[in-house]
C-alpha cells in the first residue's frame, strides 16, 4: 500500500469542437460550396490546421491529479458533460491527453461499454472468444473461464446461435457475462454498464463489490448515488473539467447533492456527445416558474416549464420543429417523455434563436434526482440528441394537494398519479 | 446475488504503463504488437467468418473474381489484341498474375476501410489499433489460398509443371503482403481524418491495375527500363509469381530486387504515419 498503482498528474484534454454541419438550402448555394470547400480545406491544410470548419477548441478535462493506492475502489461523480468520461477514455488509452500524464501499475481492464467487440453475425460462442480477446484476456483464461461465462450469461441454450438473432436482454448478458470474468488488476467502469433490467443492474454491481472486495483496484463512474456510497471507499467530484472535490464517498455525494442544488441554466453548447444533422442544437437550459424565475429545483406537483435555447445552423429554415424531453430515474429507466408534435402541433418557421418552452402543470415526481434527455426534430429529421443533456432535481410538495406527502422512492417507486379511493360496503353478487 | 469466485493471484508486477501526450515520431511498439497476437488472430478469423456470410456463392467468390478477369482480359488482350505472353498460354499467363493482385486489391480495399468500419471498438477499447488493418491482411490469404488451388488445376490442364523455382513462392507472397500492409496502412490512417480515401481508392486501385504488368508482359519494356519497373512493388510480385510458378524465362531477379525495397520503403512509412496518427482516431474518427 506505499506506491499508488494509479498516479495522474496534471492532466488536461483539449478537444477542437467541430463546426456545425450547414446543410445547403438551395443548389446555386451547394454549387458555390462543392467548388469552393476544397479550395477551402487546402488551404487550410497547407496552412497546418486540419479539414473542419471553425475550429474552436475547449477544455474537456484541465489540472487533473489524483492518486489512487491499490486496492481502493474510487467513485467519480459529476454532472452531465464534467469531463469524466473523458478520464475514463484517457485512463483505459482509448484517446491521448493533451497535458499531463499518468502512470499504471498494472494491467488495465476498461468497461466503457458493455458487448464492445461483439459481431452480430458471429455465434455466442466466436463472441465470447472475440470480445474476451479486445478486452485484454489470453487465448487460454477465456477457454479456462469458459463455462463459468456461458453459466453466468444464462443463454447456454443458444451459444451457437448468431447474436443478431438475440434479444436485446439476452445480448447484454452474454456480453455483461464476458465482461465480468476479466481480472485486470485495475478495473474502469463507466455508468454505461447500468444498463438492462433491474435484476441485471444488481448483478452488476454484486459483481463490482465481488471485484472490489478481491482487492483489485477500481475507478468507477455512476450517476447512482447509492451504489457510490455502498461500493467505494473515496471519491473525485469533477465540474467542468477540473476535480473541485475529493474525500471519503459520503462526503463527496453530499458535495455534489450540493452542486447540483446549485441551479443556474446549463450551458450545453461544448457538449459533444450529440446525434443528429446538426440543423438545430439545444445550448442551454434551465427551469423556471409562472412568473420566469429560475428554479434550484423543481416541486413535487408543482408547475415548472422546461426551457431549452436553441440555436439554428445557419441557412437551415427551422420548419416543423419539435422538441422532445425524455425523464429517467437515476438508474436510467425511461419514465415518460414529453413531445411537442403529440400535444400539438409541430412549430414552423423559427426564428434561427429561441427557446423552446415544455410547460408541465402537475410534476408527477417523487423527491429526488433524475436525468432528462433532449432531442429536437427539423423537418421530421432527428436534428439535435443529447443523452443526460441535464439532471433534473425535485423537492419535496404536495401533489395530491392533501399535504401528505410520498418521501419514499425505493419504497413506492418514481411516479406519482391522480386516484381516488373509496369504500364499498355491499357485498356484490356474480 | 450471484456469487462469483475471482482468482485472487494477481500476476507479477510489470514495467508501469505511462500515458502522456507524446506525440513525437516514437518507435513502433512491435513487443506490444507482438503481445497482443492472439487479439490479431480473433479478429482475423472474426473477418474469415463473416466475410461470405449472407451470400449466395460463398468463399466461391475467391475465385469468381481473378477467374472471370482473367477470361476477359484472355479475349481481350489475348485474343484480340495478341499481346505476347512469356511463352506461356495468354490464360494461365494472366491468371497467374490475377492471383496476386486480386489478394493485394481486395486486401488493400478492405484494410482502408477498416478502421473506420471499427470506429465503435477505436472509441471504447484499446489494443494496438494495427491490428485491425493487419488482421484484414491476414484474412485474405484465405481468399489467396482459394484462387491458387484453380492456378493448379489450370496448371494441369495446360500441362506446365513448376521447376525449383517454385519455393519461391512464399518469399513472393510475403513481397505482396508487406505492399498491401504498406498501402493499407497509409489509406486507412488518412481514411479516419478525410474519407476522400473512400472515393479516390476504387480508381487509385483500378490505375493501379493497369500500372502492373498483369494483361501484359514487363518484357514489353526494354532495359534498364523494365527494372526501374520494379518501384511499383506489385510489379515485381506479380512477374516474380509467373517466374516462379510458369518458369518463364523473364530472371526478374532485378525488378523483385527493386520492388522489396520500395515495399520496404512503402511499409515502414506507412507504420510511422499510422502510428503518429494513432493516438488520435478516437477523437477525430
Amino acid at each position: 500500500m506505499d506506491s499508488p498503482i494509479i498516479k495522474v498528474e496534471n492532466l488536461g484534454k483539449k478537444y477542437r469542437i467541430e463546426g456545425s454541419f450547414d446543410r445547403y438550402s438551395t443548389i446555386r448555394e451547394t454549387l458555390k460550396e462543392v467548388f469552393l470547400t476544397p479550395v477551402r480545406r487546402l488551404r487550410a491544410l497547407a496552412q497546418g490546421q486540419g479539414v473542419s470548419d471553425a475550429p474552436e477548441t475547449f477544455w474537456a478535462l484541465q489540472n487533473v491529479s489524483f492518486a489512487v493506492q491499490p486496492g481502493e475502489v474510487v467513485g467519480i461523480i459529476g454532472r452531465n458533460g464534467a469531463g469524466k468520461t473523458t478520464l475514463l477514455k484517457i485512463l483505459s488509452r482509448v484517446t491521448n491527453p493533451t497535458t499531463g500524464r499518468v502512470v499504471l501499475g498494472g494491467r488495465v481492464g476498461s468497461l466503457l461499454e458493455v458487448g464492445v467487440g461483439f459481431h452480430p453475425e458471429l455465434s455466442g460462442r466466436d463472441n465470447i472468444y472475440l470480445s474476451g480477446a479486445i478486452m485484454g484476456m489470453k487465448r487460454a483464461e477465456i477457454a479456462r473461464k469458459y463455462d463459468e461465462i456461458a453459466a453466468f450469461s444464462g443463454v447456454e441454450d443458444f451459444l451457437n446461435t448468431p447474436v443478431k438473432r438475440y434479444s436485446s436482454g439476452m445480448y447484454t448478458r452474454l456480453a455483461f457475462a464476458v465482461a465480468a470474468h476479466l481480472e485486470p488488476e485495475i478495473l474502469i467502469v463507466d455508468e454505461v454498464l447500468a444498463v438492462g433490467d433491474l435484476g441485471f443492474q444488481n448483478k452488476c454491481l454484486g459483481k463490482m463489490s465481488e471485484v472490489a472486495r478481491s482487492g483489485r483496484t477500481v475507478l468507477f463512474v455512476s450517476h447512482n448515488l447509492s451504489a457510490i456510497a455502498t461500493l467505494c471507499t473515496r471519491g473525485l467530484l469533477l465540474e467542468k473539467g477540473e476535480i473541485v472535490f475529493q474525500g471519503n464517498s459520503s462526503e463527496v455525494i453530499s458535495q455534489y447533492v450540493k452542486l447540483t442544488r446549485a441551479m443556474e441554466p446549463q450551458d450545453l453548447s461544448h457538449r459533444l456527445d450529440r446525434k443528429g444533422t446538426g440543423a438545430l442544437r439545444v445550448t442551454r437550459f434551465y427551469m423556471e416558474d409562472e412568473a420566469g424565475r429560475i428554479l434550484e429545483a423543481a416541486q413535487s406537483g408543482g408547475c415548472v416549464r422546461f426551457v431549452l435555447e436553441y440555436e439554428g445552423a445557419a441557412d437551415t429554415p427551422l420548419k416543423e420543429v419539435a422538441g422532445h424531453i425524455m425523464v429517467a430515474d437515476g438508474s436510467r429507466y425511461r419514465l415518460f417523455s414529453f413531445l411537442s408534435e403529440i400535444v400539438g402541433e409541430p412549430f414552423s418557421s423559427l426564428p434561427r434563436t429561441g427557446r423552446l418552452i415544455c410547460r408541465v402543470p402537475e410534476l408527477p415526481l417523487l423527491p429526488g434526482n433524475y436525468d432528462l434527455h433532449f432531442s429536437c426534430l427539423v423537418g421530421r429529421q432527428l436534428a439535435d440528441k443529447m443523452h443526460f443533456a441535464a439532471s433534473l432535481v425535485v423537492a419535496e410538495g404536495d401533489f395530491f394537494g392533501t399535504g401528505r406527502l410520498f418521501t419514499d422512492r425505493d419504497a413506492y417507486g418514481n411516479v406519482l398519479v391522480h386516484h381516488t379511493w373509496t369504500v364499498d360496503t355491499e357485498n356484490r353478487t356474480f | 446475488m450471484v456469487e462469483i469466485p475471482v482468482n485472487l493471484q494477481l500476476p507479477p508486477p510489470r514495467e508501469p504503463i505511462i500515458i502522456s501526450p507524446d506525440r513525437s515520431w516514437a518507435r513502433v511498439n512491435f513487443r506490444e504488437i507482438w503481445e497482443y497476437r492472439e487479439l490479431l488472430f480473433f479478429l482475423a478469423l472474426r473477418d474469415i467468418k463473416v466475410r461470405y456470410r449472407q451470400t449466395v456463392f460463398g468463399i466461391a467468390w475467391a475465385i469468381i473474381q481473378p477467374f472471370f478477369t482473367m477470361l476477359v482480359f484472355s479475349l481481350f488482350f489475348g485474343r484480340l489484341a495478341k499481346i505476347p505472353s512469356d511463352g506461356v498460354p495468354y490464360p494461365i499467363f494472366s491468371y497467374a498474375a490475377m492471383v496476386p493482385w486480386a489478394f493485394f486489391a481486395n486486401a488493400v480495399s478492405q484494410s482502408s476501410d477498416s478502421l473506420v468500419g471499427s470506429a465503435n471498438l477505436i472509441s471504447k477499447v484499446y489494443f494496438p489499433r494495427v491490428l485491425i488493418p493487419l488482421a484484414v491482411m491476414l484474412s485474405g490469404i484465405v481468399d489467396f489460398l482459394v484462387a491458387f488451388v484453380l492456378m493448379l488445376f489450370m496448371m494441369v490442364y495446360f500441362q506446365i509443371f513448376p521447376t525449383l523455382q517454385v519455393i519461391w513462392l512464399p518469399g513472393l507472397l510475403l513481397l505482396a503482403l508487406i505492399t498491401a500492409l504498406g498501402a493499407g496502412l497509409w489509406l486507412s490512417a488518412l481514411n479516419v481524418q478525410f474519407r476522400d480515401v473512400r472515393y479516390a481508392l476504387p480508381f487509385v486501385v483500378q490505375i493501379w491495375l493497369f500500372v502492373t504488368p498483369v494483361a501484359y508482359p514487363s518484357s514489353l519494356l526494354p532495359e534498364p527500363w523494365r527494372t526501374f519497373y520494379g518501384i511499383n512493388p506489385m510489379a515485381g510480385v506479380v512477374e516474380g509469381f509467373r517466374w516462379a510458378l510458369l518458369g518463364t524465362a523473364t530472371a526478374p531477379g532485378p525488378i523483385i530486387a527493386v520492388s522489396a525495397l520500395f515495399a520496404l520503403i512503402l511499409l515502414v512509412s506507412g507504420l510511422l504515419y499510422f502510428h503518429r496518427m494513432e493516438r488520435s482516431f478516437a477523437d477525430i474518427i
